[in-house]
């Protein structure tokens, strides 16, 4: 093909074959024995640790690091992955610089923290390469939990309940298991097929069944499952996308960003993705950046993400604004987009300057246009699929405690449920704190 | 730029820093470039009697202990004195001494025990134009075994018996090299003393094993499936060095007695340390072993910084610190220090409160916010929480003014006053009676 980033319109190949292979690369590469015990060597051990109390899972983060210092990175892993079996992920799409990084003892003194995604990420590397599973089922204790949704929350609670030795079915609307490690995280985050490599992984402990393309809501209730289940675990994510309101959202190449990582994360010929020559990004998080980074890198020519508030306003953090930045990406804030403009597909947008005021943001009368011929919006998930009888808080399931919802048996966690931030990491956190509430309940009963 | 010239027992160098006897002096190549580096002088690595030269071992002679990042904190060696034949050693020693004869030349030497060997070989090194010789009393390994190197530095009588040959067949200044492997250094020193020995130099290498291999089971360095003990030398030997060297340096028998400091030295600060504790240059060989021949250079240049700073001349560092090196009896016993933390310096990470709850006086307060502090009541000032703080000054010792109430133990500070006067001690109390 002889598209290059100038040729007009959505197509595919723009980019030299190598080029694709080298940008959606590793990311941040794996640390090497050497590299790990020098950078774990500056871990200072501190007393009641502060990236412990950052880090969602509580990972005993100075006892793993030690024990990588001290020649056992298995053993690292097996401390790394008693509170978060999704560690492997975690080491690698964790935004640690507003984390355990951030808390780091060593970020206060010289802005530098120990490098704790990476060492997380030699441990667990360390450990599955060798392809066991670190933990054992406890006697199966004749109960049956459904837990549906296979994300990280999904994944966590089935984990930690099958340990406990109860029957596990884990079911998915999706053709595979992952959730959005799957169909979701930036390419270059988990390249190589490593969210199957570690769903596989994962559920070789035993005792999860797994059924893909099974939907609540659809081919499942949730009345049925709680007729055959002992208890059920609601790990649904957010399915739905918030939409733009504004003028021409429905002509071509307006897409959800969403929809466009997903496709790009499960095609394995990234040049046969067609991409725009002039790519506008709507929103100010992660999915934003990460849509917006990766047309880059599949050579679009300009890449600009919109949001509509200030800079400090926007999620994604710094850190993940500067890798943007760093490739190329402008970022333009307070402007917030009034028509798609275009006649069939779109040739640009327009967007009105807004003004922050007492009651709230608002437009101003300036307004401007960005040539686009291919535009994502990212501005937010929504729960969808949730099952009538539960109630709601905000828009997604409430919970109390460990992820308890308003029916009986019925737990949550990760996205879907109220509260939490949104991250893998605490998706995991609550799957597993759920599953061991779920756990307690069950062998409290009669 | 400080006057670093050195005068050691008459024997003249451009600075205090010598190569010890070892790898590094073991042959003209190495001699010539360590000079061009600009070293002061070398002890040519030990020469032995004529006759077939000794073998080493043909697989790994080291074994090393790492600190962080690989840095090399200890090197221990079952190498033994040289393995090439006397005469290529003597004409190498010759060759290079009449190129540089404003360097430092000893020879080292290790012959079996009898007076014959010593007569034989000292002849032999006569015309050479070495300025000295270096006996080798000090090889835990290997030599000890056939009655030489620690052998015979492990026993005084045999100490002053062969010091007494070199000096009654040689003209040469002769200085006698001790083993640390003694409970205490100070009887052969004295016997170096008694036989006439011009100088000490010390340490030679540290009996030891630096690891075991956990799969082979054998002590490391590993021969065939099996290790023998080593000398243990570098860094981790520096604190045992240095309290050798002031024992000596000290004693009243012994003080007069010239010191080659020897042991651990690898920056021009070990060496101001050594000197201070009064030894009369140094002797470098780890340090070279791990970093090439150039640390010299900044060995030159920061010895001399630092006698700039001071505004003192070479010979007023040394021996500056004896005076100061008392028993323990003599310390201060009214002297009361309180650790002070400095909240701005301090990164929260509780090292110090770990230390100090667990293992010390449960003196350090960890309050909300990981704020920590000291309690006066119960701190006894020892320290712990300074030297595990890896914040450098971010926890000071703070001297209690005379007068001042000390919260633990009820007491004023007062002046000067030792154990030996101390009511607690049945030995005070006799006196007083
Ligand atoms: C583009 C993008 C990039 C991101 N990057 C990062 C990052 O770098 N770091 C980070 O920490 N977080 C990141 N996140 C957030 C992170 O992916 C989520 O917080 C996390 O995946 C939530 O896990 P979950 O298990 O709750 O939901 P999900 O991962 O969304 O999994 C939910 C699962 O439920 C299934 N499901 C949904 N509805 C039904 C139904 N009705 N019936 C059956 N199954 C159903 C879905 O198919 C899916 O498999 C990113 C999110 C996005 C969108
Ligand atoms: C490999 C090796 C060989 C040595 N050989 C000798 C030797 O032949 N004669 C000797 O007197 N000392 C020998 N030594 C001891 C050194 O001269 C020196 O006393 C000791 O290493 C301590 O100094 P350092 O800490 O600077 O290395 C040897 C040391 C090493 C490491
Ligand atoms: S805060 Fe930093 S230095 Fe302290 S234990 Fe955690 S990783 Fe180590
Ligand atoms: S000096 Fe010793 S007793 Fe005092 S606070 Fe520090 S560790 Fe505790
Ligand atoms: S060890 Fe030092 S840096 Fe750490 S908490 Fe104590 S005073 Fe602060």
């Amino acid at each position: 093909m002889s598209n290059s980033p100038l040729t007009p319109g959505v197509v595919p190949g723009r980019l030299p074959a190598a080029s694709y292979r080298a940008n959606f690369a590793d990311k941040e590469p794996a640390l090497d024995r050497h590299e790990a015990h020098v950078a774990a060597d500056r871990c200072y051990f501190c007393h009641d640790a502060p990236c412990i109390t950052a880090c969602p899972t509580s990972i005993d983060i100075p006892l793993f690091i030690r024990q990588i210092a001290t020649g056992t990175p298995e053993a690292a892993a097996r401390t790394i992955f008693a509170q978060n079996i999704l560690g492997g992920m975690c080491a690698r799409v964790c935004p640690t610089e507003q984390l355990c990084e951030e808390a780091c003892v060593r970020e206060a003194a010289e802005g530098k923290p120990v490098e704790i995604g990476r060492l997380q990420r030699f441990a667990t590397d360390s450990l599955m390469a060798q392809g066991v599973h670190p933990f054992a089922r406890s006697a199966p204790t004749g109960k049956r939990v459904a837990v549906v949704g296979a994300g990280p929350a999904g994944l966590s609670a089935a984990h930690r309940l099958a340990l406990h030795g109860h029957e596990v079915t884990l079911y998915d609307a999706r053709p595979k298991a992952g959730g959005l490690n799957e169909y979701g995280i930036a390419a270059y985050k988990s390249p190589d097929g490593f969210a199957q490599a570690e769903v596989n992984w994962l559920l070789s402990i035993g005792g999860i069944r797994v059924e893909t393309g099974r939907a609540l809501g659809h081919d499942l209730t949730l009345d049925d499952l709680r007729a055959s289940f002992d208890a059920v675990f609601l790990g649904i994510g957010l399915a739905g996308v918030n939409a733009l309101r504004a003028e021409g959202e429905d002509r071509s190449h307006v897409q959800d960003a969403v929809d466009f990582i997903a496709t790009l994360r499960q095609c394995e010929d990234k040049a046969s993705l067609p991409i725009g020559r002039d790519v506008v990004v709507i929103g100010g998080g992660m999915t934003a950046v990460d849509a917006a980074v990766q047309s880059k890198l599949l050579g679009a020519e300009t890449v600009t993400i919109v949001y509509r508030r200030g800079q400090d306003q926007m999620s994604a953090s710094g850190h993940e604004q500067s890798h943007a930045t760093s490739r190329g990406v402008r970022i333009i804030t307070g402007a917030a987009p009034l028509r798609v403009l275009g006649n069939g597909a779109v040739t640009g947008v327009e967007f009105a300057y807004t003004a922050d005021g007492p009651d709230g943001l608002r437009l101003t009368p300036e307004t401007f246009v960005l040539k686009a011929d291919q535009v994502f919006k990212a501005i937010g998930q929504t729960l969808r699929g949730a099952p009538a009888a539960l109630r709601l808080d905000g828009g997604k399931i409430a919970v109390t405690g460990a992820g308890r919802t308003t029916l009986p048996g019925v737990w949550a966690g990760g996205d879907c449920a109220a509260g939490g931030n949104d991250l893998t990491v605490t998706a995991v956190a609550e799957g597993r704190d759920a599953a061991e509430d779920i756990h307690a309940a069950l062998m409290d009963a009669p | 730029m400080a006057d670093l010239r050195s005068d050691f027992i008459g024997i003249k160098s451009p600075n205090p820093f010598w190569l010890a006897s070892a790898p590094p002096t073991d042959k003209e190549y190495n001699v010539r470039r360590a000079f061009e580096a600009g070293w002061g002088g070398v002890v040519w690595k030990t020469l032995g009697s004529a006759g077939p030269p000794i073998v080493n071992v043909n697989g790994p002679r080291y074994g090393a202990v790492w600190g962080a990042d690989r840095r090399l904190l200890g090197l221990n060696n079952i190498e033994l004195i040289t393995d090439r034949p006397l005469e290529v050693n003597l004409r190498e020693i010759k060759a290079v001494k009449r190129d540089w004869p404003d360097r430092a030349m000893i020879i080292s030497l290790m012959v079996p025990c009898d007076e014959e060997s010593w007569k034989d070989i000292l002849t032999r090194i006569e015309d050479t134009g070495a300025d000295g010789v270096e006996l080798n009393f000090g090889c835990p390994h290997g030599m000890a075994e056939r009655g030489m190197g620690s052998a015979v530095g492990q026993v005084p009588e045999y100490i002053e018996m062969v010091t007494r040959w070199v000096k009654q067949y040689s003209r040469m200044p002769c200085i006698v090299k001790l083993t640390p492997n003694v409970t205490s250094i100070l009887p052969p020193a004295m016997a170096a003393h008694r036989g006439g020995a011009d100088a000490v130099s010390l340490i030679n290498t540290v009996k030891s094993i630096t690891n075991v291999d956990l799969d082979a089971f054998s002590p490391f360095p590993m021969i065939d499936g099996k290790g023998s003990h080593g000398g243990y030398c570098g860094p981790a030997v520096k604190p045992i060095a240095l309290n050798m060297v002031a024992e000596i340096a000290r004693n009243p028998e012994t003080r007069a007695l010239p010191i080659s400091g020897i042991g651990g030295v690898t920056t021009w600060r070990d060496a101001a340390e050594f000197l201070a504790l009064g030894a009369g240059n140094v002797q470098v060989c780890t340090a070279a072993m791990t970093y090439g021949f150039k640390i010299v250079q900044e060995m030159i240049s920061g010895l001399s910084q630092y006698l700039d700073e001071k505004d003192m001349a070479l010979s007023d560092l040394i021996g500056r610190a004896v005076p100061n090196f008392v028993e323990w009896q003599d310390l201060n016993l009214n002297y009361v220090t309180k650790a002070r933390i400095d909240p701005d310096a301090c990164i929260g990470c509780g090292r110090c409160y770990a230390a100090c709850e667990d293992t010390s006086h449960q003196a350090i307060a960890m309050k909300p916010g990981r704020v920590f502090e000291v309690i006066d009541a119960e701190c006894v000032a020892c320290n712990l929480c300074v030297n595990v703080c890896p914040v450098e000054g971010c926890i000071t010792m703070e001297e209690l003014p005379l007068g001042a109430l000390d919260p633990r133990t009820g007491r004023k500070v007062t002046g000067y006053g030792n154990w030996t006067e101390h009511p607690n001690n049945p030995a005070a109390v006799k006196a007083a009676e």
